[in-house]
C-alpha cells in the first residue's frame, strides 16, 4: 500500500487498538497484523487472548514472543480419539514446557484452559505462585495431577473466579484441598469438582459458598448427598447453573419434592446436571440427560421443551444386549421435530433409517454439530437394508452450517462424495468402519474447503489420496488415522514432501526392526499428522517416531 | 497293577457307595454367558452376518471411560438392592440382643412399626408411626407415656434421628441402624437439627 505507514501514524496507536478489539476473530486480526508494520506491531501489542489448537503445533516461547500481552490462553494436547483410548497414555500433551514458558513472558496471565493435556502437581504450583492476577483455571479431560495441586491453587490464587476441572483424571492425596481457600477469599463465581473421586468436606464447601456472593456456577461430584445439597442451595440462591454431580446416590425420584423449595429458591437457575433431572418446567436451553431415557421419554422432552439447543443421549449399556432399551431413531425424530432450536446433537443408537435422517435433516437445517453413533459397526438402514448414505447426504446438503459430523453405520464412497461437495462450513469430522477405498478419503480432502481435524479409523483409506492431497493437510490443525491402509512409504514420501508437518507413526507393537529399518510397505498402524511451524517435537515416547 | 477295576470297587472313599468321584466344574469361560445372552435377547432381526460372538473393538463405541464406569457402578447397585436388600441392626433398650431388618421389604413407616412390634412382642411401642405432620414434631417430647418408645435411626452422616420425619424412600436411602429408645429416654428429642 502506497504511503502505508504515513496513514497509519494518522491515529494514535490506541485508536487502532480500539478499532481492532472489534474484528471478532483471530484470523481477522492475522490478516490485520499484515497490512503494515505500524499495524502489525500494534496489533501484537493489544492481542490479549490466544488459542492454540495443537500443543505442539508452534514453540511456547514463540508464542510468547509473538504476543507478549496476553491475558488468557486456551491450549490443547492430544488428539480427540485419546478420549477412546486409541493413543498410547505416554504419547505426549505435557504442559510443563507452556507453564514454564507463560511463566516467564506472561506474568500477567489470567485465564488459563487447557484440554486433553498432562498437566503435573509442579505445574499447578507454578501457575498458583507466578501469576499474581490469575483468575480462570480450566482444565478439561487433563491427567497427572492430584488435589495436592489444587491445594497449592486455592492457597495462593487470591483472585481466583473460576475453577473448572472437568472430566480429568484427579489423584486424590489431599483431603482438606479445599481448606486451604482462605477466609477471605470470595471471588468465586465457578466451581466444578464433579470430576474429582474422593470425598468432598460438605462443611468447608458450605462455608466457601456462603462467602462467595458472586457463585453462579457450583457442580459437585458424587460424594455430597442430596440431604446436603438443601443447605448448599440454600447459601447460594443466585445459582444459575448447578450440577448434583457424575453417578447416581440411590433412585429416589420422591427426593425432588423434598428439594423443591430449595431448588425454587434458586430464582435464576438456567441449567441442571447431574444424576438426576427437574420437569420439564425447570429445564434450560442446554440439557444434558445423565439418567436413563427412551424414545417415549424423548418424545416428552421434545413436547415440553421447546429452547432445547444441545442434547446428548450417551448408552446405558454399551456393551450389553440390543434390547431391553427402546432408544431408536423414533427418539431423534421426535427430538427434531419439536425443537425447533436444537443445533447440537450427540446420539447413540442401535438401529436407524435413511427415512429418519431425511426427516431430522429437513427438520433441522440449522445444524452445528451432528454426531450420531451406532452402536454396531457397519449397520445398515434396519428396514431397507440399504447404507445409510442417503440419510448422511442429506444431514450435510440441508445443514449448511454444520461444522461438526461423526458418521456411524454402513458407509459407501458415495457419502464423502456428498460431504466434498456440500460440507462447506464443514471443521471437524469424525468417520469409523466406513467407505470402500481410497476414493472416499479423496473426496474429503479434496473437497470441504474449512476442514481443519479430521479423525478416521478402520477405514479401507490407503496412500494414495494421502499423497494426492498433502497440501492440504497443511491447511488442516490435523489428520487422525489408524487401522486403515496406510504404509510406511507413503508417510516417509509425505514427510519429504511437507517440511511443515509432523508426521507421527504410532507402532505399540514394536515387532522386529526398528521402524527406520523397516520397508516402505509395512502397513501404519496409527498415523497422526499436523501442521507446526517448531519442527519435530521433542518429548516423543519410543513408540512414537516422526518421519523427516 | 493290571487289576485297576478291581482296585477301584475296593477303594476308600468317602462318597456314598455307587457314586463316581465327582468331577470339579469347569470354570465357564467369561463370556459364554454373556453371548447366549446376546443371542437370546437381540433386538436385531436378519443384522446383515453379524457374528455371534462380538468381539470388543478397542475404543468402540466412542464413550469414555469414566462414564462406562459410572454405567457398571450403576447397574451393580442395582442388583446389590434386587439382590440382597437393605439390612439393617435394630436394638431395643433393654433386650438381650439386636435384631435385623431388611427395609427393602417394607413400603411405608406403618408396615416397618407393625414389623418391629411383632418382632421384639413383649415390649410396647406405643403409637403407631406415620410420617409427621409438623404439628406432631413434638408429641413424644411433650408427655408421652412411660413405657412409649421412640424409634430413631443413625443416618449416613452419623447422626440419630427420629424416625418419621422424612419420606419413607429417603428415609430407607440414608438409615444406617434402628434403635427403639425408652419412652423416658425419648422425651428429650425433637425432630429439628
Amino acid at each position: 500500500m502506497v504511503g502505508g505507514f504515513r496513514w497509519a501514524a494518522m491515529f494514535p496507536d490506541e485508536v487502532w487498538e480500539h478499532v481492532f478489539s472489534f474484528l471478532p476473530a483471530d484470523a481477522d486480526r492475522n490478516a490485520a497484523a499484515l497490512v503494515c508494520r505500524a499495524w502489525y506491531r500494534i496489533e501484537q501489542r493489544s492481542r490479549w487472548r490466544v488459542f492454540v489448537g495443537n500443543c505442539y503445533a508452534v514453540e511456547p516461547a514463540a508464542a510468547v514472543r509473538r504476543f507478549p500481552e496476553v491475558r488468557a490462553a486456551a491450549i490443547k494436547g492430544k488428539p480427540h480419539f485419546a478420549d477412546f483410548n486409541l493413543v498410547p497414555s505416554d504419547w505426549g500433551g505435557g504442559a510443563e514446557a507452556w507453564v514454564e514458558a507463560m511463566a516467564e513472558g506472561w506474568p500477567h496471565l489470567e485465564e488459563l484452559r487447557l484440554k486433553r493435556m498432562v498437566v503435573s502437581d509442579d505445574c499447578l504450583e507454578l501457575i498458583a505462585r507466578c501469576f499474581k492476577n490469575f483468575k480462570v483455571l480450566s482444565l478439561v479431560s487433563c491427567e497427572g495431577f492430584s488435589t495436592a495441586g489444587l491445594a497449592a491453587i486455592a492457597a495462593n490464587c487470591r483472585n481466583l473466579r473460576e475453577l473448572n476441572l472437568h472430566e480429568n483424571e484427579v489423584e486424590d492425596n489431599c483431603l482438606h484441598w479445599m481448606s486451604h481457600f482462605p477466609e477471605s477469599f470470595t471471588s468465586l463465581v465457578t466451581l466444578n469438582i464433579a470430576c474429582l473421586e474422593g470425598e468432598v468436606n460438605v462443611y468447608v464447601l458450605e462455608r466457601l459458598i456462603g462467602r462467595c456472593p458472586n457463585l453462579k456456577t457450583l457442580r459437585l461430584n458424587h460424594s455430597v448427598p442430596i440431604q446436603r445439597l438443601v443447605g448448599l442451595l440454600h447459601r447460594a440462591p443466585q445459582l444459575v447453573d448447578l450440577g448434583t454431580g457424575k453417578f447416581a446416590a440411590q433412585h429416589h425420584p420422591e427426593l425432588f419434592s423434598t428439594l423443591e423449595s430449595a431448588i425454587a429458591g434458586c430464582k435464576n437457575l438456567k441449567s441442571l446436571s447431574g444424576f438426576w433431572e427437574a420437569g420439564p418446567t425447570y429445564l434450560p436451553a442446554i440439557y444434558s440427560v445423565m439418567d436413563l431415557i427412551e424414545d417415549d421419554g424423548l418424545i416428552a422432552v421434545a413436547a415440553s421443551c421447546k429452547l432445547l439447543q444441545e442434547l446428548r443421549v450417551f448408552p446405558s449399556d454399551p456393551y450389553g444386549a440390543a434390547q431391553p432399551i427402546s432408544l431408536t431413531e423414533h427418539g431423534l425424530v421426535a427430538i427434531s421435530a419439536g425443537c425447533p432450536m436444537l443445533h447440537s446433537v450427540l446420539y447413540f443408537c442401535r438401529q436407524m433409517t435413511n427415512s429418519a435422517l431425511l426427516t431430522v435433516a429437513k427438520n433441522c437445517p440449522n445444524f452445528t454439530c451432528f454426531r450420531l453413533c451406532i452402536m454396531e459397526p457397519h449397520t445398515p438402514d434396519y428396514i431397507t437394508r440399504q447404507p445409510l448414505d442417503a440419510g448422511f447426504s442429506a444431514i450435510v446438503e440441508s445443514c449448511k452450517h454444520l461444522r461438526r459430523l461423526s458418521l456411524s453405520g454402513l458407509l459407501t464412497d458415495l457419502v464423502f462424495k456428498s460431504i466434498g461437495a456440500s460440507a462447506n462450513c464443514l471443521e471437524m469430522l469424525s468417520v469409523a468402519f466406513a467407505g470402500d477405498g481410497d476414493a472416499g478419503l479423496h473426496y474429503i480432502l479434496s473437497g470441504c474447503k474449512n476442514l481443519r481435524k479430521l479423525e478416521i479409523r478402520d477405514c479401507p483409506f490407503g496412500d494414495q489420496p494421502l499423497l494426492d492431497n498433502a497440501a492440504k493437510l497443511e491447511t488442516m490443525r490435523s489428520l487422525w488415522m489408524s487401522s486403515c491402509s496406510v504404509t510406511l512409504g507413503a508417510c516417509r514420501q509425505l514427510a519429504r514432501k511437507m517440511p511443515l508437518l509432523n508426521v507421527e507413526v504410532i507402532n505399540e507393537r514394536k515387532r522386529g526392526l526398528p521402524l527406520e529399518l523397516q520397508p516402505d510397505n509395512c502397513p501404519v498402524e496409527k498415523l497422526y499428522i499436523y501442521r507446526t511451524v517448531a519442527g519435530p517435537r521433542s518429548d516423543t515416547p519410543s513408540c512414537v517416531w516422526i518421519l523427516r | 497293577m493290571e487289576d485297576h477295576d478291581n482296585l477301584k470297587a475296593t477303594e476308600l472313599t468317602l462318597g456314598l457307595p455307587g457314586t463316581d468321584a465327582i468331577e470339579k466344574p469347569t470354570p465357564a469361560a467369561p463370556n459364554v454367558n454373556k453371548r447366549s445372552k446376546e443371542e437370546e435377547c437381540c433386538g436385531f432381526t436378519g443384522s446383515s452376518g453379524r457374528p455371534a460372538a462380538k468381539a470388543q473393538v478397542v475404543g468402540w463405541p466412542p464413550v469414555r471411560s469414566y462414564r462406562m464406569n459410572s454405567f457398571r457402578e450403576r447397574k451393580t447397585e442395582k442388583k446389590e438392592e434386587d439382590s440382597t436388600g437393605i439390612y439393617v441392626k435394630v436394638s431395643m433398650d433393654g433386650a438381650p440382643y439386636l435384631r435385623k431388618v431388611d427395609l427393602g421389604v417394607y413400603n411405608s413407616y406403618e408396615d416397618l412399626t407393625e414389623a418391629l412390634d411383632a418382632m421384639f412382642k413383649g415390649f410396647s411401642l406405643g403409637k403407631r408411626i406415620t410420617q409427621r405432620q409438623a404439628h406432631d414434631l413434638h408429641r413424644v417430647a411433650e408427655g408421652g407415656d412411660e413405657s412409649e418408645h421412640a424409634i430413631t435411626y443413625e443416618d449416613k452422616d452419623g447422626d440419630w434421628m427420629l424416625v418419621g420425619d422424612v419420606p419413607w424412600e429417603m428415609f430407607v436411602s440414608s438409615c444406617k441402624r434402628l434403635r427403639i429408645m425408652k419412652g423416658c429416654e425419648a422425651r428429650g428429642l425433637t425432630s429439628s437439627p
